[in-house]
């Protein structure tokens, strides 16, 4: 059972994930045996009435109404069992209880970012203790994205529209990847983050330490670190190539045509107003796709971030 | 026993590409079909394959993110749009349908031409959109996505609202047909079962399709000049756009399965030389089939926002499309009891056909499952269970169907060792490719992505391998199948001795189809009563 279960399904992660792997269990098994019955007997008829004539005639039978119903209602009372497992299991997926701490989850391309009621917010890593309710009220800034956590068996679109709801409790500690799994373009496959779940006075201290580069933490080094976990490198590219947006290689100080027709050199305001207004001044040649990240990133990020850039040198 | 083929018939008693192009006969009709539908086949095959080679790296091998997303949408909208919806239907149901119930031609043969023209308009304006900035939403359209994208999603949602008329004018062709034009003392119940199937899929393409070609025409509209249906940033609901293309989607599924049933009913029964097992049973299941299909599409959507209850009804409903699918299987194992079994090439498919369709039924069941969809939705394991019902089922049931009229069609036998090999090849080829995304799924592969994280590298490197043998397999058939229209032994009227009335006129056919008025003498599946032989003597007309 154990074997069958690793093979096909990822780490139970959260509560609901052994409820949801045990029907998975009892569907595959029924479904195994009534394949391998289908299969056998078919193979077996083949063999035993091989034709043996040219003519190949064949006798007469009686139709048997009683085969018939036996094998319409012997499936239907298995799924009918399936039915309300599933169903109960789902009611317990989607009632969150009542003792839930709650995260706002935003979902945009191609990143996902975390707001925590006690005002920290984070990008592309969600961070949750072990053992607690986490409820997710989850919205999109864009087109519909799907927050998915294969560890956690939970998944739910997020809409432009309206909010929309899921929640899981983690059984341990660890990192679990978070993918989106409603198609949203050009960066969809890297629309990936973490759940990451620490212990609960690890995850009390994190909330309170907020951001900012770790002990003995360059701030290049801290910048590098941000360039990955809010997504940057989804679009801009480190080795000169043009991708979504223009290219970090060589960025500070260098000239650029703005599609208004002006020119600018790239400088430390420069950066931090493409960061919080991307649509104030932009490189002609590319669409204007990035997403603001005000009220994401801290001034301290973002100092980071420039230190980051200006280390990228031709 | 050497057989000629007969001196005058359907191809060659009037030629010219003028006779083709105007031509009212429903067997020249399927013929074009034929060249059109299963060019997009090789077509969608091609995407196919450019797609498996890209995966086999996360990284780029052949094309970056944006040509990819165009390749998959490509690769899903011709194979839906051109290849499966009109393949059975419009191939084998126009050739074949009239020539089992002993009609002359369709109720409506100009309409039937016509049908083929606006397919050929549609298939224009597909290949209109490809080279004219492609298409990258996949064949679901989802809104606020299409809505946005820079890609030519006006001519492709123009070519699937044309391809949408031609199916419904098919549909329509048949219901009349099938009502009219039955030889005398044909009535419903000694209809063959690939006739009930063709019916019960017509019905569907005439009720379902008006909705699937209104979606389109509303999110033309929402693109062209923004009139707020699905738009959120205009009051508009973007789960109301998949509410309206699931419900013609799903029904569309059973447009695609149907047909291949009708097929493996008459395969199964004619290489077994039995009376078909539970013949009202199979009947009536399409029929169920075809209702039902309507009231389950909201399990596409468990995950998307829609309200629990709606989720948990559809859920509920959903389980009941299996078990006429589970009806068919199983009389169909009754059938072959006590029968005749010869495994000639059609019935390897057949076989091919049972097999892999349990176990895209069986993986329906997991997704229907409400709890454990919710883990699935949107994962290879959803890849993998649609292919397993679309190529594991129609497909394998189109090319049952071809291998086994291919001698009626065109009057002789292809090469049947080359044939089982390709079975064999394409059996284990499609194992390879999709079995392991199943497990894929499970593991929380997403599916459409360009990229992965290194962990399902060797499980995607596997699958490629699996697509390149099918695509070899393919290929194998292509040729031998063409080269038999020249070069293939004739085959005689009734090569597989079956008891279905096509079998009762000479191969080809001639342009009337028969010789004077047809009339029943026995039943589609008399076995028991009847010995029929591969030559016209015993099929006098009355």
């Amino acid at each position: 059972m154990d074997t069958t279960r690793s093979l096909f399904l990822p780490p139970q992660g959260s509560t609901v994930a052994s409820d949801v792997d045990a029907l998975f269990g009892f569907i595959f098994w029924i479904s195994l045996f009534f394949f391998v019955g289908v299969t056998a007997i078919t193979v077996y008829f083949c063999i035993k009435y091989k034709r043996k004539s040219e003519t190949g005639q064949t006798t007469p039978y009686v139709e048997s109404l009683a085969l018939e119903i036996t094998w319409i209602v012997i499936p239907t009372i298995l799924l009918m069992v399936i039915f309300v497992w599933g169903f109960q299991d789902f009611v317990r997926l989607h009632i969150v209880p009542a003792n839930s701490m709650e995260i706002k989850v935003t979902g945009q391309k191609w990143f996902w970012s975390f707001n925590y009621d006690e005002g920290a917010t984070g990008v592309g890593e969600l961070v949750v203790p072990v053992g607690q309710p986490v409820k997710l009220l989850m919205s999109s800034k864009d087109v519909i994205h799907s927050f998915f956590v294969p560890a956690f068996r939970i998944k739910m679109d997020v809409l432009p529209n309206r909010y929309t709801i899921t929640w899981f409790e983690a059984t341990m500690t660890g990192e679990f990847e978070i993918y989106c799994t409603e198609f949203c373009g050009k960066g969809h496959s890297e629309m990936w983050g973490t759940v990451k779940v620490l212990p609960k006075d690890e995850f009390a201290k994190w909330l309170e330490a907020g951001s900012g580069p770790g002990e003995g933490e360059s701030m290049k080094e801290y910048g590098a670190r941000m360039f990955v976990k809010n997504a940057c490198n989804t679009c801009h590219s480190l080795d000169g190539s043009k991708n979504v947006g223009p290219t970090f290689q060589g960025l500070f100080g260098r000239r650029e045509v703005m599609s208004d027709g002006t020119t600018i050199t790239v400088d430390e305001n420069y950066i931090r107003e493409s960061i919080l207004s991307p649509m104030a001044k932009q490189v002609v040649g590319y669409d204007p796709v990035m997403p603001t990240y005000q009220g994401i990133l801290k001034d301290v990020d973002i100092d980071g971030l420039i230190a980051y850039i200006k280390s990228l040198e031709n | 026993m050497e057989h000629t083929i007969p001196e005058k018939h359907y191809l060659n008693e009037a030629t010219g590409w003028k006779s083709w192009l105007m031509t009212l006969d429903h067997k020249r009709i399927g013929i074009l079909y034929m060249i059109m539908v299963m060019f997009s086949f090789f077509l969608g095959g091609v995407f196919a394959l450019l797609l498996r080679w890209e995966l086999i790296s996360p990284d780029k091998i052949l094309m970056g993110p944006e040509m990819y997303n165009q390749a998959f949408s490509l690769h899903g909208i011709i194979m839906i749009f051109l290849f499966i919806i009109p393949s059975i239907p419009a191939i084998l149901g126009n050739f074949v349908m009239p020539l089992m119930i002993g009609a002359k031609d369709v109720a409506f043969p100009r309409l039937n031409l016509a049908s083929w023209y606006i397919y050929v308009i549609g298939f224009c304006f597909a290949v209109y959109a490809l080279f004219t900035g492609g298409i990258d939403t996949g064949w679901t359209f989802y809104t606020p996505y299409s809505n946005e994208t820079t890609t030519a999603v006006i001519p492709i949602l123009t070519a699937a609202f044309v391809l949408g008329f031609s199916s419904i004018f098919t549909g329509l062709n048949f219901i009349v047909t099938i009502h009219k034009l039955r030889a005398p003392g044909m009535t419903w119940f000694q209809l063959p079962l690939f006739v009930w199937a063709i019916y019960a899929t017509a019905l569907i393409q005439v009720l379902a399709t008006p909705v699937l070609g209104i979606t389109l025409a509303l999110l033309m509209l929402e693109r062209v000049v923004g009139i707020g249906i699905f738009d959120p940033a205009m009051g508009g609901d973007p789960v109301l756009f998949q509410h309206f293309f699931w419900f013609y989607s799903h029904p569309a599924v059973y447009i695609m399965i149907l047909p291949g049933m009708g097929i493996i009913s008459e395969l199964i029964a004619t290489f077994s030389h039995r009376r078909i097992f539970g013949y009202k049973f199979i009947a009536f299941s399409s029929l169920g089939i075809a209702f039902t299909g309507f009231l389950v599409w909201g399990h596409h959507m468990f995950v998307s926002g829609q309200s629990d209850l709606a989720a948990v009804i559809f859920s509920f409903l959903t389980f009941f499309v299996g078990i006429p699918s589970g009806i068919k299987i199983l009389n169909w194992m009754a059938t072959m009891y006590k029968g005749s079994i010869s495994l000639d090439t059609p019935m390897l498919w057949a076989l091919s056909f049972l097999i892999l369709f349990s176990i895209g039924g069986f993986t329906g069941i997991v997704l229907g499952t409400l709890s454990i969809d919710v883990h699935l939705h949107d994962t290879y394991f959803v890849v993998s269970h649609f292919h397993y019902v679309m190529v594991g089922g129609t497909v394998m049931a189109i090319f049952g169907g071809l291998h086994y009229w291919w001698p009626k069609i065109w009057g002789r036998m292809y090469n049947e060792t080359l044939a089982r090999i390709a079975v064999v090849l394409i059996f284990v080829g499609f194992n390879v490719t999709f079995f392991v995304q199943f497990i894929m799924g499970t593991q929380g592969m997403p599916r459409r992505y360009y990229t992965y994280l290194p962990q399902f590298q060797g499980m995607h490197g596997f699958s490629s391998i699996g697509a390149l043998i099918m695509g070899v397999g393919f290929l194998l058939i292509g040729i031998y199948l063409i080269h038999a229209i020249f070069k293939g032994k004739p085959a005689g009227p009734n090569p597989w001795r079956a008891l279905t009335m096509e079998w009762e006129t000479p191969s080809p056919p001639r342009a009337g189809n028969f010789e004077g008025a047809q009339r029943l003498t026995h039943g589609p599946y008399d076995y028991d009563k009847v010995v029929p032989e591969n030559a016209l003597k015993q099929y006098k007309t009355l």
